[in-house]
């Protein structure tokens, strides 16, 4: 479904040079759900912003749903019907002056896609939110809520991918779960391919099956959910990254390195 | 454990709005000695206000009462402002969450913790500026000189919330009040900060207050831990009892966090009861 080759991010030029991503490379299959999983700075979500055409200066070779993407070139409307993306901040990513219905009918109207109305009913009700909802403003809904219309307006074009990127890190635990529970069942009913992007190693491996570490825009690792699980990552970094996720050790913070 | 060095009874903030009054913290009781205490919980259970109003920061148009609310002696509702503005910065400081937002951006990190030590203590200058480095070098900063002229943008998050803490521990407070000090930041990088935190408040045998929404976190650092719900204070536990604890809502948000070693399908969602908040 997706396949992504030698993948290289570089924003700015001369002094300011950053190159946030290098070579990155991997291949997700039609329905499977992979994580990207770093620190700050790690390129993680410059990976992200990339596939989906919003970082617009990357080189290498990347396939979506068989279509092969240029970078800088703006993609087609058929593509932002396959991708969608859910942002971190639901706070953020809504339009303040835009009611519930509004926000969910930009997508239907940008594809001239018909029967807005029923549609939207229908994403309302996936993502657990009642009629009730339709004609609210971003500051009547909790977090959670917000989040909610933001994943409802990804599915409301019936995408076959979903970008994730840090959909919960805003969250308050309670409502994490909630959350995170919403995403399982709908990968499941609808068959979605998920790419997720977190800085926390215990909601990517409950979501993913397959999961990218990366420091300082490379990947240093790929490792299974289940070999996270059973606390056998082969890389140092992402043996600290676990440890580090376990709480506060005193003794084990002695032994982190610095991997700079 | 004698006389502790806060005594809290009957802790309330309210806030007037058009909507009504807001009670924000609702009779919250609690003694500090010299140990670490979490108060852990969600957003808007008044875990934040509570911190605040112990130093009378509570923004206007908010009201604190209390019972009691006693630090070594010393009535803090009803000290004069001149008193609390010594105690301030001076036997209890604050860290607050993100270095970005503490830190003045115009002027640099020396002249800064500089500041606050000379606000408290009668030192020369250049008295002040080796003690400043020398607190430095405590947080485990590996060039001092650089980081003392840098300017707060020049330096890391990590780094920056090392010189809150570097700061406020400068006059040798009695107690620290810590509100999400490390949440702004990578996780390795917190448990660092956390561990420089933790070694100078037993070095020092300080007070420690911390604040967080990081049930795990504060369980494994702190002694004892709030659990707050609403303004109130649903649980109070010794930290490493968390995983025996009573209370539906502490045992809901331990259950409702994703686990890397177990990968169930669907998490425990928080079910809330009105009946908790008497």
């Amino acid at each position: 479904m997706i396949d992504i080759q030698n993948l290289n991010v570089v924003f700015g030029s001369g002094a300011d040079r950053v190159h946030a991503v290098k070579n990155v490379s991997c291949r997700i299959a039609g329905g499977e759900s992979f994580g990207l999983v770093g620190e700050s700075g790690s390129g993680k979500s410059t990976v992200l912003r990339a596939l989906c055409g919003l970082a617009t200066g990357w080189d290498g070779e990347v396939t979506i749903d068989g279509e092969a993407l240029e970078a800088g070139a703006r993609r087609s409307d058929a593509f932002y019907k396959t991708v969608q993306m859910v942002f971190q901040d639901p706070y953020g990513s809504l339009h303040p002056r835009h009611t519930v219905n509004r926000i969910l009918s930009e997508p239907i109207a940008i594809q001239g896609l018909d029967n807005p109305g029923s549609r939207i009913d229908e994403a309302l009700q996936q993502v657990g939110l009642g009629e009730g909802f339709r004609f609210r403003f971003p500051h009547q809904l909790s977090g959670g809520q917000r989040q909610r219309v933001a994943i409802a307006r990804a599915l409301i074009l019936k995408p076959k991918i979903l970008l994730l990127d840090e959909p919960t890190s805003a969250l308050d635990v309670s409502v994490q779960a909630e959350v995170l529970n919403l995403l399982m069942r709908l990968r499941e009913e609808l068959s979605l391919t998920f790419v997720l992007v977190s800085h926390d190693l215990a909601v990517v491996s409950h979501i993913c099956d397959r999961i990218a570490v990366m420091r300082n825009g490379e990947v240093v690792e790929e490792v299974t959910a289940d070999d996270l699980a059973r606390g056998q990552p082969a890389d140092r970094y992402t043996r600290q990254l676990l440890l580090a996720s376990k709480g506060y050790d005193r003794a084990a913070i002695d032994q982190f390195e610095d991997f700079g | 454990m004698s006389e502790p060095l806060l005594s809290v009874r009957d802790l309330s903030v309210s806030f007037d709005t058009r909507k009504g009054v807001v009670e924000a913290v609702r009779g919250v009781s609690f003694d500090l000695g010299r140990e670490k205490l979490g108060i852990v919980g969600e957003s808007g259970s008044g875990k934040s206000q509570t911190g605040r109003a112990l130093l009378r920061l509570t923004p206007p148009p908010g009201r604190v009462s209390a019972k009691t609310m006693t630090f070594d002696g010393i009535d803090l509702l009803g000290a004069p402002d001149r008193q609390l503005r010594d105690l301030r910065g001076g036997r209890i400081s604050m860290v607050m969450q993100d270095p970005k937002y503490s830190l003045n951006p115009v002027m640099t990190v020396g002249r800064q913790i500089r500041e606050a030590y000379r606000a408290h203590t009668k030192v020369s200058k250049s008295g002040a500026k080796t003690k400043s480095l020398e607190m430095l070098e405590a947080v485990r900063i590996r060039d001092p000189e650089r980081v003392y002229r840098a300017y707060p943008h020049e330096v890391s998050g990590g780094m920056g919330q090392r010189i809150m803490i570097a700061m406020m521990l400068i006059t040798d407070p009695d107690l620290l009040i810590a509100d999400e000090p490390t949440s702004a930041l990578d996780v390795t990088v917190q448990l660092q900060v956390l561990a420089i935190l933790d070694d100078l408040v037993s070095q020092r045998g300080m007070g420690l207050i911390f604040i967080s929404h990081d049930l795990n976190l504060v369980a494994s650092f702190c002694d004892r831990i709030l659990v707050m719900y609403g303004g109130q204070v649903m649980e109070e536990l010794v930290a490493a009892e968390l995983h025996n604890a009573q209370h539906p809502y502490t045992r809901g948000l331990l259950e409702c966090l994703p686990q890397v070693d177990s990968r169930d399908k669907d998490l425990p969602v928080l079910t809330r009861d009105p009946g908790w908040l008497l």
